[in-house]
């Protein structure tokens, strides 16, 4: 037994949902914090924050209508990505308008679906803040499969990535295809919103994809450092966050953002100027 | 000489505007072609139809079979902040056909040699922020030789850049012309840049002019360009042009700050 703070910090273990939500937690910070970097170098985490609220009026369609979750979720936030950027490219209305009216009706819909046919308010609940009860090795399966499905995309099209976020303009013209890196990025970010939501919830998601991102640009001016710093950061909170949730009685998803929030301060305070300057020229953050 | 690209009846419009229209526009191996024009007269736009990035409405674009183009943009446009170093920069155009993205060893060799090329020596592994406005640039037009193309194209390379950077600037220009790089460039910078090439496109939405600067840089052309009196004079051979009425501004403003 390992005792710290007059805690057992193995008892806990005990259970086999808190072991899976371990797992899932620690999983779903590395790769929340993987795919956070290009979130937040390319100024998308309203597009994060978005994303996982449209998903959640899929899984509220899914559920209601009896289909498997990651299909009716999935279909549905891919579907809101690419309808957010139809809407932007016509210009009528910005980006971000478009992100609130498609993301927000989606997740109003959700909302209504439940009340009216779903089960209590406690599964609404677990959908928006998250959930570790509900945990099964399914989801850790889930989980991992998208983060290895991840890293091998952004290992294999890293530098079109790279080229594509930092100067897509001349990409385009070198022959990086940037609208199909766009959507993969869409994408992915739908797969890790559609694993993760179930443990982190919808509402505080985006916090994950931003904070353990934006530490890392803090600490780094490289971005091949950035994809090993944020993820560590984000698996770090996950699994600290899940303990710690446990010996507190707070919500699991709540605590792992309160965690990579107070490295976040630590590193902000003393990382000096040099650091804040960084982010400060992140735009959109 | 060979023909790099040639334009053909080209027409370029954003849905009702028209940008570009009926330009035909040849640049041949070994050439430096200058294109100039006012803010809004589709410089850029007839570049990126050149590039094949936007599609024209109207006519062709032909590359010569194989020929490379590479795209230097307009510095005030590149986020300065992002976390690359020089060399990333630089290789960033590889990115085809690669499995394993790790810069290789050749590859840094080969950076280093572009980089040397610029007067960028020892500056592979700097952030980009922490260099000198005329080094900025340069790393970008490392990033375009490193492609190794046969066109050099640049959007507005001294808009936005301080004296001493556009002498640097097109002085290495002028070198790379030199050694054989074709280079297609637009400006809005005629004395200070445009006069000093030897071809000059004259373009407000479809081409006024295309020669020497001798030949294109005269009253009727830039009026017609600029929709603005303007006057030439000869320095050395070489046309200057002023604004029409300058004088008359300049004797105006000094009696206000007499009184």
């Amino acid at each position: 037994m390992i005792y710290f703070l007059g805690l057992d910090m193995l008892e806990p273990y005990h259970f086999a949902f808190f072991r899976n939500g371990v797992v899932v937690s620690t999983i779903a910070g590395g790769l929340c914090g993987f795919l956070g970097v290009f979130v937040v170098l390319r100024g998308m985490s309203y597009i994060g924050h978005g994303l996982s609220h449209a998903v959640f009026g899929g899984a509220a369609a899914s559920s209601v209508m009896g289909l498997n979750y990651f299909v009716g979720a999935g279909v549905w936030g891919v579907w809101s990505g690419v309808l957010i950027g139809r809407i932007a490219r016509r210009r009528i209305i910005g980006a971000d308008a478009a992100i609130g009216v498609v993301t927000t009706a989606s997740f109003a819909l959700g909302l209504a679906l439940l009340n009216r046919y779903g089960q209590a308010k406690k599964s609404i609940e677990a959908v928006l803040f998250g959930s570790v009860l509900g945990v099964k090795t399914g989801d850790i399966v889930a989980v991992a499969i998208v983060a290895v499905i991840v890293v091998v995309i952004v290992v294999v099209a890293y530098r079109k990535m790279v080229f594509a976020t930092f100067d897509p303009e001349v990409a385009e013209v070198t022959g990086v295809q940037v609208q199909w890196i766009e959507a993969l990025l869409m994408v992915m970010l739908s797969m890790t919103i559609l694993v993760t939501m179930r443990v982190i919830g919808t509402l505080l998601i985006s916090a994950l994809l931003v904070i353990p991102a934006s530490i890392a640009r803090m600490t780094t001016n490289s971005i091949a450092r950035m994809l090993w710093v944020s993820p560590a950061i984000g698996a770090g909170s996950g699994f600290l966050g899940m303990n710690l949730a446990y010996h507190f009685d707070t919500s699991v998803s709540a605590t792992i953002i309160l965690v990579a929030a107070a490295v976040f301060v630590v590193v902000y305070a003393t990382n000096g100027v040099r650091g804040r300057v960084r982010i400060a020229g992140l735009h959109h953050v | 000489m060979t023909k790099l690209i040639e334009c053909r009846h080209l027409s370029c419009a954003y849905d009702s505007t028209v940008v570009v229209k009926d330009v035909d526009l040849v640049v041949k191996t070994g050439e430096f072609v200058g294109v100039v024009g006012p803010s809004g007269s589709g410089k850029t736009t007839l570049l990126k139809v050149i590039l094949k990035a936007i599609p024209p409405t109207h006519g062709h674009v032909d590359h010569a079979p194989g020929v490379r183009l590479s795209y230097v943009p307009q510095v005030e446009t590149v986020d300065w902040n992002f976390p690359v170093t020089v060399t990333e920069v630089v290789v960033m155009t590889q990115s085809r056909r690669k499995l394993w993205p790790r810069i290789t060893t050749k590859e840094r060799e080969d950076t280093e040699l572009v980089l040397e090329r610029l007067g960028l020596a020892g500056l592979g592994s700097r952030h980009i922020r922490e260099l000198s406005g005329g080094q900025q640039q340069r790393v970008f037009i490392a990033r375009a030789l490193f492609h190794q193309p046969d066109l050099l194209v640049l959007d507005e390379p001294t808009s936005g850049v301080d004296v001493r950077t556009r002498h640097e600037m097109m002085h290495l220009l002028a070198e790379l012309n030199e050694g054989g790089m074709s280079i297609l460039l637009t400006t809005h910078d005629l004395n200070g840049l445009a006069a000093h090439l030897p071809r000059l496109v004259c373009l407000n939405t479809s081409v006024i002019a295309d020669g020497s600067p001798s030949e294109v840089l005269t009253p009727e052309v830039l009026e017609k360009t600029y929709g603005a009196p303007m006057e030439v004079l000869s320095h050395g051979g070489m046309p200057v042009v002023l604004e029409h009425g300058a004088a008359e501004a300049s004797r105006r403003l000094s009696r206000l700050n007499a009184s």
